[in-house]
């Protein structure tokens, strides 16, 4: 690369640029069209999305500094691009056209476009305008769709060592920013498909062989390393600016949609690689790169740009990747100009750069989309770390100076501006909609059409885009109120419902060296963090000032150095880290089960070893773990049998221990083996236990001598117990008299016996809690097994519990099904071992009571044995200062755990909410849902505290003080009846579905274990499925429209409207569905239309439906495609499928379909309006 | 100047209620322990600190209550015997709340009176820490006032 060819690169580059700002202005549908949408995509893009279009570009096999000759290479990174491009969009290429649609002018040729620009760079103005548009498209294109594939494979290769989670961004990232409206829908599929890309990532690899390996692997090594070498920084950049342009190509290839595309974009690519050429793609590649971090290309960046450059050519060859690097951060910096905070910005970048001055003012036109980015202010921040090094130009130590007031003020600035953005411009319709007052007993039509959502925190635009997501995190209040007072005062529980190990679908995992936390408080490093300046960041939680340490000065996504708020911790409110040893007491665990299995005459006689053994044996190889995973096994009826399945043996050999007083383990090193090595015997053994014990005429259930066995056999090393019981224990410690008295089953007075018979069973948890060990219990009983004090081993340990009432495996093929099904999805399920979960929240608040399976270490603790994806928590919270001073309140959980692969990691979350000091303000970020679920939390502990009754008064007189409480505080209004704000409309049916429920309803038939299971669920379920189950979504399918319908990949599906829960909704000739969370149900009324039963169900008319149909058959009619389109939608939005139950009219099954209309009358509890009655004259006491 | 029974039981109450005073004290210690915990900010995800701490008043204050509860039932007994009603008086709210207390203690069967799985609840640590404090106020005013007694009934024949 010879300087001349620099110089006139530069030259024309800068005409190039400059041109841009007309057409940057010229040209708006091009950029706005896609911007504004940019900054909307962002949070899920992440720290893939803003930085990557920089960082991910390396990853592209470097065209541009190649020489011509290594056309060849290039065109296979071409493929790679390609390839990786495919990857992903296998299914999307039906999606991919629509880029080209929305640059209509240009999309023509949508493959020559990198082409032409890149050889008009030094011809007239003219062309340079058409491509700049064309390229501003791309642009927006590239970095948002491109340079993601490209990037993601990087990512897990660099630093975010776990290939899955960030080879799923890529998809993600790309199709939010692309086209929003429509690849946001059709990405949930592709999304699943993208584990292919790793592997793309490292066919891509190779590209780096033209002789930029070494550094690329440096740059590897160096994001983990402390501190960055400058020159191995400035390498990489200048590989990503050619990747850039290279990804372009690549990209447009994709774009283009067709395979055909790919040949002749190579060949251009080949002729492009000529120095010149290639030195504008590197311009390209910046430019990009500054239109990507600021969603449109600046113009003062452009103006920026050439001087920078022009330093440059000063420097020698080699450095000429420092200068891009320069160029890149001018430009960036530039793109900084253009922030929320214009007058800000306008005062301070006019002194930063002073040429620069004009066209910043015209970007003040795209300041929405910036305002996007919630560290704008850093990007020109960090020009300033750029001027220390050495090599740098000088001209930044001009921009320097003004560049570092910047830090100082946008970013308090943010926090206060984003607190007046609240409290003015802060979506005041939707407020007022909140608060519009409801006069239930007048309003019947409450239910929205769709399932309800979280309601959004009243934050800035910025702020609203990184926080948390409400499903893994929810907060009942998403305003605090400033003070207890004020708390007290709205009558609303405040707390926060977390579902902290879900399944995620993208989670930045990120290795370094020192994870960064607060030195006071502890807290991790977060996106509501501020930064005073570049080396000093304050905690959002306790306030105190720290210092940046200096690995977190280079930034692995960008691979640029001095830009900490790019960070993906800082990018993201949900991370993961791979902790260091400091986060250990020990090695991480193996991922050890054990299986303690109830063998006694009524397990056989249920029959559920045989189907839990072919579960196993199909689900051996899915167990989540390593090569160092181990299995035991162990079975019980009044003795305890071991087995001995050590390596080496022709056959397990069991071990019986009769002295059930004083349990020992026989053999200590051959009872847990190592699932690798013993895969042989333990298949055997699976195969032969369901006959082995066929014969057993023992009706005795030793269970407590049994876990002493499996806590004696886990101890040293911890891990997962999965008990099978099928019976009342009745021998040895921990045995059980049965306690119910099934005459009271139906009293009103409420239940007795709702807590443990004795604290045996707590305990054990907690020894085994201590010794990190985690019991699951299967409960398969057809008796009475006083699940209550069962359930305590489960609950103190952080384990879960299942329960089956009347399992048989021929008599109940329902129970069966579920019990298959859920035991798929357990033994896959991810787990996670000696596992500890800290909350830490805003100065002022604190943690008033937890709610869940765990053990409470300290008042901000929990202590989890295992966790695992499918249990939720929530927490109480209290003001005890009042946080006046602060506008935002955080709550951050963080949550360490060993990984069946045995990484230690520390899964962090933020949420981030406003703090009021309004009622009314309170009122409308009520979020009904989860005060829902926390008050059933609530009520469920009053019941086992106190009494049912108790709790059951406890819940009514919530309703009633909040409707009171509105009635004094906020609504003027003389009007009578009971008048809700209307984002609370729905919380008296709520309460009344809830006091119909299992757990707390009185007057009706409920076995006391089916009442404790479903208090456990109600502690343990996530909201949404906990809300599914308290108030089931009720469609009408017959006549199901494509109107608001899904389009997922290439199926529809239908979105039908939710119904009211109350049988007039049933009218006589349709087919409604019910989706209960554990169960659905497909109702199908007397007079539903022939159609809908032949081409769903596949019957010829309603009498021939079998009476106890549980599938829909897979018929190729339209009807049945998208009945079994939503149901399978359905079913993806829940961790256990869930069996449907085909309800004809006149079948006995019948009563279970109606006991879920809560708001109809039942023989012991009234209607809904009967309720709003009785809570009017409860008021008016 | 007479030894009397009252006098011998004044000298016996004054060394067992400072041992209740430690007690209490010891009781604080350990709720405060339990409360301020995360106020510690060396590492905080470290689980031995965390479990050191938590098995320190799992097993601490329950151990001490049976003891402090019959202790203090020696009081009352003592009393009634030697007929110091006034004092006895003053006891008797204490010895119901602490035959309340007893009685309903975690329903489970366990001995513990503190739940090592609930104590964390604010509500009940606050519960037990303003009850730890008002004993120990208690105390301290009867040990005055044993001291009192003690050298009055032992000047006063």
């Amino acid at each position: 690369m010879s300087a001349p060819g620099f110089t006139n690169l530069d030259s024309s580059s800068a005409g190039y640029n400059q041109n841009q700002t007309p057409n940057g202005g010229a040209a708006p549908p091009c950029q706005n069209g896609p911007l504004p949408t940019h900054p909307s995509m962002y949070p899920p893009a992440g720290y893939y999305g803003v930085p990557p279009p920089q960082q991910s570009y390396p990853s592209i096999p470097n065209h541009a500094t190649s020489a011509p000759s290594k056309a060849s290479i290039t065109s296979s990174a071409h493929s790679h691009n390609y390839y990786q491009n495919n990857h992903q969009q296998q299914q999307q290429q039906t999606q991919l056209p629509q880029h080209q649609v929305a640059p209509s002018p240009y999309s023509a040729p949508p493959p020559s476009q990198p082409y032409a620009t890149l050889t008009s760079l030094a011809p007239p103005p003219s062309n340079a305008q058409f491509n700049q548009q064309a390229f501003q498209q791309q642009q927006t294109l590239y970095t948002t769709s491109g340079p993601y594939y490209a990037g993601a494979p990087v990512y897990p290769d660099v630093s975010y060592p776990s290939a899955p989670a960030s080879s799923q961004y890529a998809p993600h990232t790309s199709s939010n920013t692309s086209t929003p409206g429509v690849m946001s829908t059709q990405m949930g599929a592709p999304l699943h498909q993208f584990s292919a890309l790793p592997p793309a990532s490292t066919a891509a690899q190779p590209g780096y062989g033209t002789g930029h390996q070494t550094t690329a692997t440096m740059n590897g090594k160096g994001s983990t390393a402390a501190v960055q070498n400058n020159i191995h920084q400035h390498y990489d950049q200048s590989h990503q600016a050619p990747h850039n342009y290279n990804s372009y190509s690549g990209v447009t290839q994709s774009s283009g949609g067709a395979d055909g595309d790919r040949p002749p974009s190579g060949t251009p690519s080949a002729s492009v690689h000529s120095s010149p050429s290639h030195h504008q793609g590197l311009r390209y590649g910046y430019v990009a790169n500054s239109g990507a971090s600021s969603a449109s290309a600046t113009t003062s960046g452009a103006a920026a740009a050439p001087s920078s450059s022009s330093t440059d050519d000063d420097e020698e060859e080699e450095e000429e990747d420092e200068d891009e690097e320069a160029g890149g951060d001018t430009s960036s910096s530039s793109t900084g100009s253009a922030s929320p905070v214009p007058n800000n910005y306008d005062s301070l970048e006019g002194g930063s750069y002073p040429d620069s001055m004009p066209p910043s003012n015209n970007m003040t036109n795209q300041a929405p989309p910036f305002g996007s980015y919630g560290y704008h202010g850093m990007q020109s921040a960090y020009q300033h770390g750029q001027a220390p090094r050495p090599d740098a130009s000088p001209s930044h130590s001009v921009y320097s100076q003004p560049g570092y007031q910047q830090y100082s003020q946008p970013f308090p600035n943010l926090s206060q501006l984003s607190a007046a953005l609240g409290g003015l411009s802060g979506v005041p319709e939707l407020e007022m909609e909140a608060l519009r007052p409801v006069n239930l007993l007048q309003e019947r039509n409450l239910l929205p059409s769709r399932p309800l959502e979280a309601p959004e925190p009243n934050l800035s635009p910025d702020l609203k885009k990184v926080n948390c997501c409400p499903q893994t995190f929810r907060c009942t209040l998403t305003s605090i109120p400033q003070t207890q007072a004020l708390l007290n005062k709205a009558r609303l529980p405040l707390g926060l419902l977390l579902h902290p190990f879900r399944d995620l679908q993208q989670l930045p995992v990120i290795t370094s060296n020192t994870i960064v936390r607060c030195r006071s408080c502890r807290t991790y490093i977060n996106p509501f963090v501020t930064f005073l300046d570049q080396r000093r960041w304050k905690c959002n939680l306790c306030y105190r000032v720290n210092d940046v340490p200096d690995e977190f000065m280079y930034n692995p996504v960008t691979r640029s150095y001095g830009e900490p708020h790019k960070r993906p911790e800082v990018q993201n409110s949900t991370v993961e880290f791979i902790a260091s040893s400091d986060y250990m007491l020990r090695p991480p665990q193996p991922a050890v089960y054990l299986f303690v299995l109830d063998v006694s005459h009524n397990a056989v006689e249920a029959g559920y070893l045989k189907y839990f053994c072919e579960s196993l044996l199909e689900n051996l190889d899915k167990l989540p773990g390593d090569g160092r995973t181990k299995v035991g096994f162990l079975t019980f009826d009044n003795t305890v049998h071991f087995y001995n399945l050590q390596e080496g043996l022709s056959q397990p050999q069991m071990l019986v221990v009769s002295d059930i007083d004083d349990v020992f383990i026989p053999s200590h090193d051959s009872l847990m083996v190592n699932l690798k090595e013993s895969k042989e015997l333990v298949k055997e053994l699976l195969t032969s236990l369901p006959a082995m014990f066929s014969q057993s005429r023992e009706t005795h259930s030793a269970l407590g001598p049994a876990l002493q066995a499996a806590f004696k056999l886990m101890s040293p090393t911890g891990g997962r117990v999965t008990l099978f019981q099928t019976q009342l224990p009745t021998l040895g410690a921990g045995k059980l008299q049965s306690r119910e008295d099934p005459n009271q089953r139906s009293s009103t007075k409420g239940a007795q016996h709702l807590g443990p018979a004795t604290d045996f069973y707590k305990k054990l948890a907690l020894d085994c809690s201590g010794q990190q060990i985690g019991v699951d219990l299967f409960l398969l009983s057809s008796q009475y097994a006083d699940l209550s004090s069962l359930a305590c081993v489960s609950k103190y340990s952080a384990g879960s519990v299942f329960y089956y009432p009347s399992f048989h495996h021929t008599h109940n093929p329902v129970q069966l099904e579920k019990f298959q099904r859920d035991l798929d999805r357990y033994l896959t399920r991810k787990v996670g071992f000696e596992a500890v979960m800290r909350i830490r929240c805003t100065k002022g608040l604190s943690i008033h009571t937890f709610h869940g399976n765990f053990f409470v270490r300290s008042t901000d603790l929990l202590s989890l044995a295992n966790v695992n994806p499918d249990s939720a928590f929530a927490v109480q919270m209290s003001i005890e200062d009042s946080l006046a001073d602060s506008s935002l309140a955080c709550f951050q959980a963080a949550l360490l755990y060993t990984s069946s692969k045995g990484k230690r990691r520390i899964r962090v979350h933020t949420l981030c909410l406003p703090v009021v000091s309004q009622l009314s303000d309170v009122y409308a970020g009520a979020d009904v849902q989860a005060i829902t679920c926390l008050l059933a939390n609530m009520a469920i502990d009053r019941s086992i505290s106190s009494s049912l009754s108790d709790a059951r008064d406890a819940l009514v007189n919530a309703v009633v003080d909040f409707v009171s409480a509105y009635k004094s505080s906020v609504s003027n209004l003389q009007q009578s009846g009971v008048v809700v704000p209307a984002a609370m409309r729905l919380f008296p049916l709520y309460i009344l579905a809830l006091l119909k429920q299992k757990a707390l309803r009185t007057g009706t038939s409920t076995r006391l274990d089916e009442r404790i299971f479903a208090m456990c669920e109600f502690k343990t379920q996530p909201l949404p499925q906990l809300m599914r189950m308290l108030h089931p979504d009720l469609y009408r399918l017959d006549n199901m429209s494509d109107q608001g319908a899904l389009h997922l990949n290439d199926t529809v599906v239908p979105q039908p409207h939710l119904l009211h829960l109350s049988a007039e909704r049933l009218t006589r000739d349709g087919a409604f569905l019910m989706d209960c969370g554990n169960v659905f149900y497909l109702w199908i009324s007397k007079c539903c239309s022939e159609t809908f039963i032949r081409d769903v169900l596949g019957c010829s008319s309603y009498a021939s439906i079998p009476p106890n149909m549980s599938h829909i058959p897979e018929l190729q009619t339209p009807l049945s495609e998208r009945v079994r389109a939503f149901l399978d939608w359905l079913q993806d939005n829940r961790a256990f499928s869930s069996p449907i139950h085909i309800v004809k009219d006149d079948t006995s099954a019948k009563a279970t379909l109606f006991q879920h209309l809560v708001e109809d009358r039942s023989e012991s509890a009234s209607s809904y309006h009967e309720f709003l009655q009785h809570i009017q004259q409860q008021m008016s006491k | 100047m007479a030894f009397t029974f009252a006098a011998f039981c004044y000298m016996l109450t004054l060394v067992l209620c400072a041992g209740l005073i430690f007690f209490v004290i010891w009781q604080i210690i350990a709720f405060d322990e339990l409360r301020t915990d995360f106020k510690n900010p060396i590492d905080q995800s470290n689980p031995t600190r965390a479990v050191r701490r938590t098995l320190f008043p799992r097993v601490c204050p329950n151990q001490l209550v049976v003891p402090e509860y019959s202790i203090h039932g020696l009081f009352c007994l003592m009393f009634m015997c030697a007929g110091e009603w006034v004092t006895l008086g003053l006891n008797i709210p204490l010895l119901f709340y602490h035959l309340w207390r007893f009685f309903h203690r975690p329903a489970d069967g366990s001995e513990v009176m503190y739940d090592p799985v609930s104590v964390m609840n604010a509500d009940i640590l606050n519960y037990c820490q303003k009850e730890s404090w008002c004993k120990l106020g208690f105390y301290l005013l009867s040990f005055f006032y044993y001291l009192y007694s003690m050298v009055y009934a032992l000047v006063s024949f």
